[in-house]
């Protein structure tokens, strides 16, 4: 019996393996500096995104006006609703938490960068949430949303006062694309490691090759 | 062969060689999510959400008649918010510009719209079996342009006009040279009264529709949509948009791009629009690339709220 020769598949296992070993995606220990609360506002943002596609999922599967005349429709909204303040608070904690530790410091820049992608992304994706309510605040928003946009040029192929494209971009495209950057930043997280405390003596030097 | 480069402590880190403590990653991720469920269940169950019911053209013409009419006359003679726009729903203008340069223009019209043809003309024009209704709008579209401007231009004048007053649903206008626009006009304020211009105008080209720009750019042009927005803050110098109906949240997270609008200049400015978005968007890349912008990387640092964060670490040193 032959031993199989290494396929892509292999070369994808062993690249992912190498980069992302188990230890290092789910490590059982850290860093000892890693013992503050700030830490926390990271799994609580992704925990928030959980529920938040939840109850989208809900809203969804039941359809876009269903919450204006089932009770029940209208408390799966509530929780929708706040579950994305939520979301919003703890991601903008961990934003701020993470520029006053500089987290972008040692070769950890791509984690900053895709944290703020994801943080527009949300934006984007809170503000088609916004459009796709079918009542007034919609009616208002979009009106008043329309100039800035169209202003841009944008207007010409996104059209916020067009209720059923913007629930599209609400429950497809634009959740897709916070999920697989949210997955993105845990990676690299993970990959990286969490950023070390500033030295005491930050004027030492360090030797390269 | 070895040599020395400086250190950059706002780009470096050496690596850590000190102790480790247990973590157990699995544990944090659950208990987050129990925190943030019992949390979004309580907010949920004590305040609800807010869901004001959509406004109505029916609304708008019953319940403000002359503002529906006066609208609608704009939209004849080109004076309306929609009618004057320019891209992406029509060439009337340029759009805002920044430098000389339009991003719209450039863009161009891809969402077509004919606010007289569109929100008058043609739901007028399906009225069954009103031959005064036809006749009108026959010789308005027999008009040559600058005929039906000036009609439409004298109505617009006669229906904003202080005196102008609604008896049982009907404006009432000082008589004038207003041609057939007199009677189009009249005919969509009933129309709308009726509630059929809602459904018209949502399903002009076919039976299902999901597209709601039509109505929507006609009700904005009114006052009607703006003064029941006046009364829930939520108006452009109100901080606008990241407000909700009622003592909710809104969007929040907007506060930046709603204060550049209560800027003196910007908030006066025809092209704030796009002045706004250049910001923004200057502003986010500057967000996105700080991580190698010279002095705004070091704020960290030398602000020192590090020492706040990792008090535990300093501590045991």
């Amino acid at each position: 019996m032959t031993a199989p020769t290494k396929n892509w598949t292999g070369a994808l296992r062993e690249a992912g393996l190498r980069s992302l070993p188990p230890e290092r995606l789910l490590p059982e220990t850290q860093p000892s500096y890693v013992a503050s609360w700030i830490y926390v506002f990271g799994a609580l943002t992704m925990a928030a995104l959980g529920i938040i596609t939840a109850t989208g999922l809900v809203l969804a599967v039941m359809g876009p006006t269903w919450w204006h005349h089932s009770a029940t429709g209208h408390f799966v909204n509530s929780l929708h609703l706040w579950s994305v303040e939520l979301f919003f608070f703890a991601m903008v904690v961990h934003l701020w938490g993470k520029f006053f530790m500089a987290a972008w410091r040692g070769n950890r820049a791509l984690t900053w960068m895709t944290g703020v992608v994801c943080f527009m992304a949300s934006v984007g994706t809170a503000f088609t949430g916004y459009l796709s309510q079918t009542n007034f605040d919609a009616q208002w928003i979009a009106t008043q949303a329309k100039d800035g946009i169209n202003s841009t040029g944008a207007g010409a192929v996104f059209n916020v006062l067009n209720v059923g494209q913007m629930l599209m971009w609400h429950i497809t495209l634009l959740p897709l694309a916070v999920g697989a950057i949210a997955v993105l930043h845990v990676l690299l997280v993970r990959k990286r490691g969490v950023v070390p405390p500033f030295a005491d003596d930050m004027t030492k030097t360090e030797v390269a090759k | 062969m070895k040599r020395r480069k400086a250190f950059h402590p706002d780009r470096e880190v050496n690596p850590w060689a000190g102790p480790t403590r247990p973590y157990d990653i699995a544990k944090e991720v659950v208990i987050c999510v129990v925190v943030m469920a019992v949390l979004t269940v309580a907010l949920a169950v004590l305040f609800g959400s807010p869901d004001d019911r959509a406004v109505t053209l029916k609304q708008w013409a019953t319940e403000t008649p002359i503002d529906f009419a006066a609208t609608a006359a704009a939209e004849l003679d080109g004076s309306a918010g929609t009618a004057s726009y320019g891209p992406p729903y029509n060439s009337a203008s340029t759009g805002p510009s920044i430098l000389g340069i339009s991003p719209a223009k450039i863009v161009g019209v891809h969402v077509r719209v004919n606010a007289a043809k569109d929100f008058v003309l043609s739901p007028v024009a399906t009225l069954p079996q009103n031959p005064a209704a036809t006749l009108a709008i026959s010789t308005f579209e027999q008009a040559t342009l600058r005929q039906q401007q000036q009609w439409a231009a004298a109505y617009t004048k006669a229906v904003t006009a202080k005196q102008v007053q609604a008896v049982d649903g009907r404006v009432i206008v000082a008589k004038g040279n207003f041609g057939p626009v007199g009677v189009i006009v009249d005919q969509l304020v009933s129309m709308a009264q009726s509630g059929a211009l809602d459904s018209t105008m949502l399903t002009q080209e076919r039976f299902f529709s999901t597209d709601s720009t039509k109505p929507l750019l006609f009700l904005s042009d009114g006052s009607y949509l703006a003064n029941r927005a006046a009364i829930d803050h939520l108006q452009g110098d109100q901080w606008g948009m990241m407000n909700e109906t009622g003592s909710w949240p809104g969007q929040a997270w907007l506060w930046l791009y709603t204060m550049w609008y209560q800027v003196p200049g910007l908030s006066t400015s025809d092209n704030a629009d796009l002045q706004v978005w250049a910001i923004m968007m200057g502003l986010t890349l500057v967000l996105l690339f700080v991580p190698f912008i010279p002095g705004l990387r070091s704020i960290p640092r030398w602000t020192r709220v590090y020492r706040l964060i990792w008090r535990a670490h300093y501590k045991a040193q």
